[in-house]
């Protein structure tokens, strides 16, 4: 007899998000829904705005990825007014970018996803003296000195962890799916994650002080200004710049001695998951491309990350990025309409039918027919997956340099085929790598920073003819954020916004099914995966936490008016 | 911490436009005495939550005494007591583990849940974040589903009539409230906050959603969104607004709780008057450059170099009631004045319609409330603004603005 598992709401992510499986008798997932069951309406809220002041109000599409959608939103009516923005400009807005890449994923590794591997009770029966050993070797593995190695330092906080343990309420840590055997780390190695657990927790503030420092603060930035940044007190004082460095500096030094041999850690004990392709889901991977690297104008430059599409995981091909090609269906998403539409021509209507059936107080997705908040975003008529694999895969297969670079050292290192990238494992470790690549690449931007205003270049804005340019106007703003592509699509007449679009990461990720009934991104990753207890969801969490889930971002791009929504094309001569 | 401390103190002495802070030692004698009954109570109560010792910590964590002392008068002066409150705010924290809280999200962006997570100060605020009994906060905690709504039961149950609920997110109302479910059950938001709200002692709404329905309720409010005021009735409710919440407010609230067993004195709208006694042009920065008629005119211009007034960009400071101008973000680096920015006025109702835009009220050109678009002061309606904010028009129009805003006030 099939069961079925509702496992909601998923916790340890941004916004409010169901999983439904269907695992067979061998307890093996079959089937598996996903759905967002919360929505807000942020493009109507935008629409008759003044585009100028649409940034911070779009910034709260999310709290986690704080910053990612101001900035989209603030280039896309950049590009819409032809502005291109000063040097220092393009430093700072990458460096608050950057800093949030590091924070987001430090965070997502050690407080998001880190318990999907890591068994807390476990670690208090390590050896502490071991642990120090252990945490020497994989560090060792990363060609690094481990961040921890004290004996001592282990001992207390496995000290910390049992007095906590014993006092019986568990707070947030209680009622987790400690001793379930689909936990494979030693009690030393689940030492060495609590302990880098605690100190990242603390370390995070580092990176959310390097926003504020350009930003003004933390969550929720605002310093960010169509046409350029207002910080320019802080980017002529030599010592704000050098605090920032500091603390990067810092910050870089715990993500190679602590993270990236956490994941060869955790990779290495989960390798044969990883080998299996356990969670590889679509395999299709897209990328809109981000991080300017000069400062020729919008998508005429050199970027960090190249866009492009890769489909069955064959390295060997790459396929250009087109915005044309991106559709949205809404066959099993609450809202009339019965074929896929380019996002811009689509008239979204509401129709919420609400859950299936209902049995001993838990409802069901009626997934037969519609069962979610988010659309189902199509690129050329394929399912893909976006975010740091997608970024890396891509980059691999374009044959960047520096991507390449990263990836091959990782695997090397870590004496593992390329091919369990391909799976949840690979999909974590994606996340690592640029996290380090990103952490060396901000020291030269900061550097880069210092120097340019050291020479007497204090610009921060370009000056535009606002009601000239305002007048009738279009524009996108495309970029990788953390959790991966984030697009901001803006039409502007007479000084206002008369049409707003965002389709972004967890759109991709956390879509239902489509017209065709193809699986959306974690749906896919969810077939196969073998479930120790059903009553635990632990393998479940792990899989869908891999991909770092954002839902108020998926469904915030609907509108439930949608009246207008029929008269906006993105400009294909422009697609990078 | 020393400058973050004789700020306050100043703010403490000096003669605010709201909020009358100095209460005569009467009043701190009693309550002082009412404090000190109250933490006696709790100390001989068995804990509810995870019992360590903060003497423990402190050690273990290297934090040492000094640095714990520093934040307790902090948050001391904070708090608006006097300094002789010191020693009760050190037991309070130590015995702050008595307070459960539950911390739920609705329809929020978890900007607050972050924010919870860069609590500033010493160390000790990570300390407080471990050791208040933390029973349920979806953003942070090891439980999904099932294991997770039971985690929830089970701390209603034990904390029956006792617990604090935090809310972050507004409650959507359109279309029967679907708009936003929770729960292997599918209750709606509205029916989840209202289960919840039943057994709490008090509810703590962070952040502008949670208090007055912020970005979901701009307009036109496509999903009924509202805050938790608007819903919950017969229970006392403390909001904490700004996008997103100050932490160290929420540690405040927390901290007052533990300190008296009462919710902090709060304003009309129900804000603690500690945290939001204060507006911001008050005690800005940039103050001296308002009063001398020194704006900054252009983004990144000669004025933006040295850190002039910036009304005429769009500064809603002289609007605004709320302590970061005081306490700032990130343990103090920096707030949106700091940065070049001004203020958007992120702690007041309706700040997305009135206030977030980087023009002066005069030159809005806004979205209002009503839908309609509203070009000056007068259109939009003084009501809005306070006395004084209504001087600050005058102030920077006699220094360079009037031409432009007499000519749009009178089409
Ligand atoms: S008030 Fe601001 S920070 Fe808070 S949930 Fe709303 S948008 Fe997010
Ligand atoms: S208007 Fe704003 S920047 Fe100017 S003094 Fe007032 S609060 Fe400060």
């Amino acid at each position: 007899m099939s069961k079925h598992i509702v496992v909601d709401p998923i916790t340890r992510i941004e916004g409010h998000l169901r999983i439904e499986a269907v695992i067979d008798d061998n307890n093996t997932i079959v089937d598996a829904y996903s759905s967002s069951t919360m929505f807000r309406g942020i493009e109507t809220i935008l629409k008759g705005r003044d585009p100028r002041d649409c940034g911070l109000l779009a910034m709260r599409i999310c709290g986690v990825c704080t910053g990612t959608h101001y900035q989209r939103s603030i280039e896309a009516v950049e590009h819409a007014f032809g502005v291109t923005i000063p040097k220092n400009v393009r430093l700072v807005r990458n460096l608050i970018q950057g800093a949030l890449y590091l924070h987001d994923h430090v965070v997502h590794f050690y407080h998001l996803h880190a318990l999907d591997w890591v068994d807390i009770t476990s670690a208090l029966e390590a050896d502490p003296k071991k642990t120090a050993v252990e945490a020497r070797k994989w560090a060792n593995v990363a060609g690094e000195y481990p961040w921890t190695d004290s004996e001592s330092e282990f001992a207390q906080v496995q000290e910390r962890v049992a007095k906590f343990v014993k006092q019986g309420r568990l707070g947030i840590f209680g009622n987790g799916y400690w001793g379930n055997k689909h936990y494979k780390l030693t009690p030393e190695q689940n030492l060495i994650g609590v302990t880098h657990y605690l100190q990242a927790l603390d370390l995070q503030r580092d990176a959310a002080k390097m926003m504020a420092i350009f930003g003004g603060k933390n969550p929720h930035p605002q310093s960010i200004v169509v046409g350029g940044v207002t910080c320019v007190q802080d980017i002529q004082n030599p010592a704000r710049i050098a605090l920032f460095k500091d603390l990067l500096m810092k910050f870089r030094k715990f993500i190679k001695q602590a993270y990236l041999p956490d994941v060869y850690m955790a990779g290495t004990m989960y390798a044969d998951e990883a080998l299996d392709g356990t969670g590889g889901g679509l395999k299709n991977y897209m990328a809109y491309g981000g991080f300017r690297l000069d400062d020729n104008p919008m998508y005429k430059g050199a970027m960090l990350f190249p866009s492009g599409i890769v489909l069955d995981g064959d390295l060997s091909k790459v396929i250009d990025f087109d915005p044309e090609k991106i559709a949205e269906d809404v066959t099993h998403a609450w809202y009339k309409g019965d074929k896929p539409l380019h996002p811009f021509d689509g008239v979204t209507d509401p129709e919420y039918t609400g859950f299936g059936k209902k049995e001993n107080g838990i409802a069901y997705l009626d997934t037969k027919h519609k069962y979610s908040w988010i659309k189902s975003p199509i690129y050329d008529d394929n399912r893909v997956e976006v975010g740091p694999l997608a970024r890396m895969v891509v980059g691999v297969a374009r044959g960047d340099k520096r991507i390449g670079e990263y990836v091959t050292r990782f695997l090397k290192n870590g004496n593992l085929p390329t091919k369990v990238l391909f799976s949840t494992v690979g999909r974590t470790a994606a996340r690592a790598i640029e996290t380090e690549m990103m952490a060396d690449i901000m020291v030269e931007w900061t550097d880069e920073l210092a120097r340019n205003a050291a020479a007497g270049d204090l610009s921060t804005w370009t000056e535009f003819d606002f009601d000239k340019v305002s007048e009738n106007a279009k524009g996108y703003g495309l970029e990788e954020a953390p959790r991966g592509a984030l697009g901001h699509w803006v039409r502007i007449e007479n000084g206002k916004v008369v049409n707003y679009q965002a389709v972004v990461p967890s759109t991709w990720n956390a879509a239902p099914r489509d017209y065709k009934e193809r699986k959306g991104a974690y749906e896919a990753s969810l077939i196969g995966i073998k479930v120790a207890d059903p009553e635990q969801p632990l393998e479940i969490l792990r899989t869908v936490h891999s991909f770092d889930p954002c839902i108020a971002c998926a469904v915030h791009i609907v509108d439930t008016k949608g009246k207008e929504l029929g008269v906006y094309k993105v400009d294909t001569s422009c697609s990078i | 911490m020393t400058d973050k401390r004789e700020a306050v103190k100043k703010l403490f002495t000096a003669k605010s436009s709201r909020v009358e802070t100095n209460k005569g030692d009467v009043y701190y004698q009693r309550l002082y005495a009412q404090c000190k009954k109250r933490i006696e109570a709790l100390k001989t109560l068995e804990p509810f939550g995870n019992k360590l010792e903060l003497q423990d910590l402190l050690s273990e964590e290297g934090v040492d005494r000094r640095d714990f002392m520093k934040w307790v008068s902090a948050t001391t002066a904070m708090l608006m007591l006097p300094s002789f409150f010191e020693p009760l705010v050190a037991e309070a924290a130590e015995v702050m583990n008595r307070v459960p809280v539950i911390w739920i999200e609705l329809q929020d962006c978890a900007g607050n849940s972050e924010a919870f997570i860069r609590s500033d100060g010493p160390k000790v605020d990570e300390i407080i974040l471990e050791i208040i009994s933390l029973e349920f906060q979806e953003t942070l905690m090891a439980a999904a589903g099932h294991q997770a709504e039971a985690q929830l039961h089970d701390a209603v149950e034990t904390f029956k009539g006792k617990y604090l609920l935090f809310v972050e997110g507004s409650i959507p109302t359109a279309m029967n409230g679907f708009y936003g479910t929770i729960g292997p059950s599918g209750e709606t938001f509205e029916e989840h906050l209202t289960r919840l709200s039943k057994d709490a002692a008090a509810i703590v709404a962070v952040g502008s959603c949670a208090t007055f329905g912020g970005v979901p309720a701009a307009a036109p409010n496509p999903t009924g969104a509202k805050g938790v005021m608007d819903i919950v009735k017969g229970k006392p409710i403390i909001n904490i607004p700004a996008c997103p919440a100050n932490p160290a407010n929420m540690v405040g609230v927390i901290l007052h709780y533990v300190l008296t067993g009462q919710i902090p004195e709060l304003d009309s709208l129900l804000r603690p008057k500690f945290a939001f006694g204060y507006r911001i042009h008050d005690n800005c920065e940039r103050r001296a450059h308002f009063d001398a008629g020194e704006f900054v005119e252009e983004w990144g211009d000669e004025g933006a170099k040295n850190n002039f007034c910036l009304y005429k960009m769009g500064c809603k400071g002289p609007m605004t009631f709320n302590n970061c101008s005081i306490v700032r973000y990130n343990e103090g680096v920096n707030w949106p004045i700091g940065v070049g920015r001004g203020c958007i006025g992120c702690s007041e109702p309706d700040f997305w319609d009135k206030y977030a835009y980087e023009r002066p009220m005069a030159d809005a050109n806004i979205k209002a409330p009503t839908g309609g678009v509203e070009k000056t002061v007068d259109e939009f309606g003084l009501g809005v603004l306070t006395a004084t904010a209504v001087g600050i028009g005058i102030h920077a129009a006699a220094s360079a603005l009037a031409g432009k805003k007499s000519d749009e006030g009178e089409k």
